[in-house]
């Protein structure tokens, strides 16, 4: 077999699974502080993709649309937090899974309103040159992706482990009862837990957007691969989100180069499945 | 026999199924009354998984499509007797239901409903992909009509007359389960899983019996659903239709076999009459899914009439237990 093309598979499979961690990490980081699996973390993809490409349609600055779409969709993640979860009287897990589909789908179909159904192109970060690494080629936008997207894990460990509202956010995780005792606000934690993987999920969107088009239902499948990801890692580890992540990434990429393309979107079940199936708590035992 | 025997919810199915085959003759209103007896299948069968199970199904549109294209390949390319093909199709889910059961329902909480999710997006891009089997994107057509005693029923008013007491008898048998030492289990498990456990439930065997039931209904269905419109196509096999199911369960009310059959019929009749409500279908299934959830989580029907003896009581100075 030519090593070429597997290089090249292994380009965009990377760069697609970086953006799938990006996604995965925003189920991790709900999930560790309430339990809660968000089906709507694609919409906030979506969101963050066609609200930046809105605002740069408005006035043509990138690093503005960025940082504007991520504002944007990191407030609506918290609404979505306060108007539809917080008020849940008896917060069973079948209830809080169609809240979240609900509002995944509520939030699909108000997009439709304002965007129609066709689709948006955001320009590349910094042209569209490619260059050439051994036989492959690789395009800026794929540096962007990668680059981006190491720079945020590495800043979210340093909020983690560094600062205080990181910590108190890991100590809601390990025992909310006994954070609770030592004066932290669960309520205060969990807002910004929606906040955090919104904006994640946001930025995720916006990174991709110049690759992919932004489109009104492109959030389902990114959100669900995101989740696979975050499920292949265990749910319990950033880590294992991120590794999924890129796993997914490239064997979604493989099997498209090498099968057929068609079946694209079915590999990252397909992985689902079989994982809960063998391993249920993911590759990576999940903990705090 | 006294008054309130009269108001047997079953005296009234039956007496209603018997008022509509005399008094509609019109054929789009006696299709649209199929498709709800369809879909009620359906909904009865995924509420008594999230009402009873305690468990959920954002996938059940694969089960109702693996019965459908079972009914439809083996009866169309291979010309098999549609009722040998109905009964194949409901091995064929029961077992796929089964398999993928084992390791989803070990596990607790959101295992099921992401194994499900995951099985119904595979199976619509199978349909879209496997072309020499399902037909592809454009769909299976030439699926004969099923016939019963020498009768085909190729008119809406025959499959009616079948489709309708296959309905009954289905609600009589979930009605059954319900009240039976199996149901009572369920009800146990959802209220509290260790809790049954401690009493002797096998919640692991229940679940499966109660998942592997609900599949089964949605092949019927399928099934059904094939030999009456004699064409399928993946885009009735949808996520969305999933999230659909959903909110028809959601609407009438979760552990309620009657309000499957309201939930079926409002969002089944609904989009007919108001073209609006087409247009911003997504939106208000969204918006249902989580108001009910959030405000009513007992239902739509239910939460109404809780609202409303509240409100009794507050009046008449009563205590509320």
């Amino acid at each position: 077999m030519e090593l070429a093309p597997i290089l090249q598979y292994l380009i965009s499979g990377l760069t697609n699974g970086a953006i799938y961690a990006l996604i995965a990490l925003g189920f991790v980081i709900i999930y560790h502080a309430t339990t809660i699996i968000n089906f709507a973390q694609g919409e906030m993809v979506m969101l963050g993709a066609l609200s930046a490409i809105s605002i740069y349609h408005f006035h043509p600055s990138l690093p503005l649309a960025f940082l504007g779409g991520v504002v944007l969709v990191t407030l609506i993640g918290i609404l979505f937090e306060r108007l539809a979860l917080r008020p849940v009287k008896d917060p069973n897990h079948i209830t809080l899974i169609i809240i979240t589909v609900g509002g995944a789908v509520f939030i699909r179909g108000i997009a439709m309103l304002i965007w129609g159904k066709e689709a948006y192109s955001l320009p590349s970060f910094s042209g569209d040159a490619p260059f050439h690494l051994g036989p492959a080629t690789l395009l800026p936008q794929n540096l962007w992706v990668l680059g981006l997207t190491g720079v945020v894990l590495l800043a979210l460990e340093a909020f983690f482990r560094l600062t205080l509202v990181g910590k108190a956010m890991r100590a809601c995780a390990y025992n909310p009862r006994a954070a609770r005792l030592v004066g932290i606000s669960q309520g205060r934690m969990v807002q910004l837990s929606f906040a955090l993987s919104a904006a994640l999920g946001a930025g995720a969107g916006i990174l991709i957007a110049p690759l992919t088009l932004g489109v009104y239902d492109m959030g389902t499948m990114l959100g669900l691969k995101g989740f696979c990801a975050a499920i292949l890692g265990g749910l319990g580890s950033s880590f294992g989100g991120v590794l999924g992540g890129l796993i997914l990434g490239v064997a979604e990429s493989l099997a498209t180069g090498l099968i057929s393309s068609g079946y694209r979107d079915a590999v990252a079940f397909f992985i689902l499945l079989l994982v809960l199936f063998l391993r249920p708590q993911g590759l990576i035992r999940g903990g705090s | 026999m006294n008054p309130r025997q009269f108001l047997n919810p079953w005296v009234l199915f039956g007496a209603g199924v018997l008022l509509v085959a005399g008094v509609v003759h019109n054929d789009y209103y006696l299709t649209l009354i199929n498709f709800i007896g369809i879909f009620t299948l359906l909904v009865v069968g995924l509420n008594l998984l999230m009402g009873y199970g305690g468990q959920i199904s954002l996938g059940h549109a694969a089960f109702f499509a693996l019965g459908a294209y079972t009914s439809g390949i083996l009866t169309a390319t291979y010309g098999l007797d549609p009722w040998l093909a109905l009964l194949a199709g409901l091995v064929v889910c029961g077992l796929t239901a089964f398999l993928i059961g084992v390791p989803a329902l070990k596990l607790r909480g959101y295992y099921l409903a992401m194994a499900t999710l995951g099985f119904g997006i595979i199976v619509y891009i199978f349909l879209n992909e496997a072309q020499d089997w399902t037909g592809g994107p454009s769909g299976l057509v030439g699926i004969p009509n099923l016939s019963l005693g020498g009768f085909e029923l190729n008119t809406p008013k025959r499959l009616y007359l079948l489709i309708w007491p296959v309905l009954g008898i289905i609600l009589g048998l979930s009605a059954n389960l319900v009240n039976s030492r199996t149901g009572r289990a369920l009800r146990a498990l959802h209220d509290g899983e260790a809790a049954a456990q401690s009493l002797g439930v096998n919640t692991a065997r229940v679940k499966m019996m109660i998942f592997v039931w609900s599949a089964l209904y949605a092949s019927l269905a399928g099934s059904l659903y094939a030999h009456t419109l004699n064409f399928i196509a993946p885009s009735s096999f949808t996520f969305m239709f999933s999230i659909k199911l959903v909110t028809m369960v959601v609407l009438g009310g979760m552990a309620s076999i009657w309000g499957s059959l309201l939930g079926a019929a409002v969002l089944t009749v609904l989009p007919e009459l108001l073209t609006v409500f087409h247009d911003y279908e997504v939106i208000i299934f969204g918006a249902i899914l989580m108001v009910v959830m959030i405000f009513l989580p007992r239902g739509l029907v239910r939460g109404i009439l809780d609202l409303w003896e509240f409100r009794r009581y507050k009046k008449e100075g009563g205590i509320i237990g």
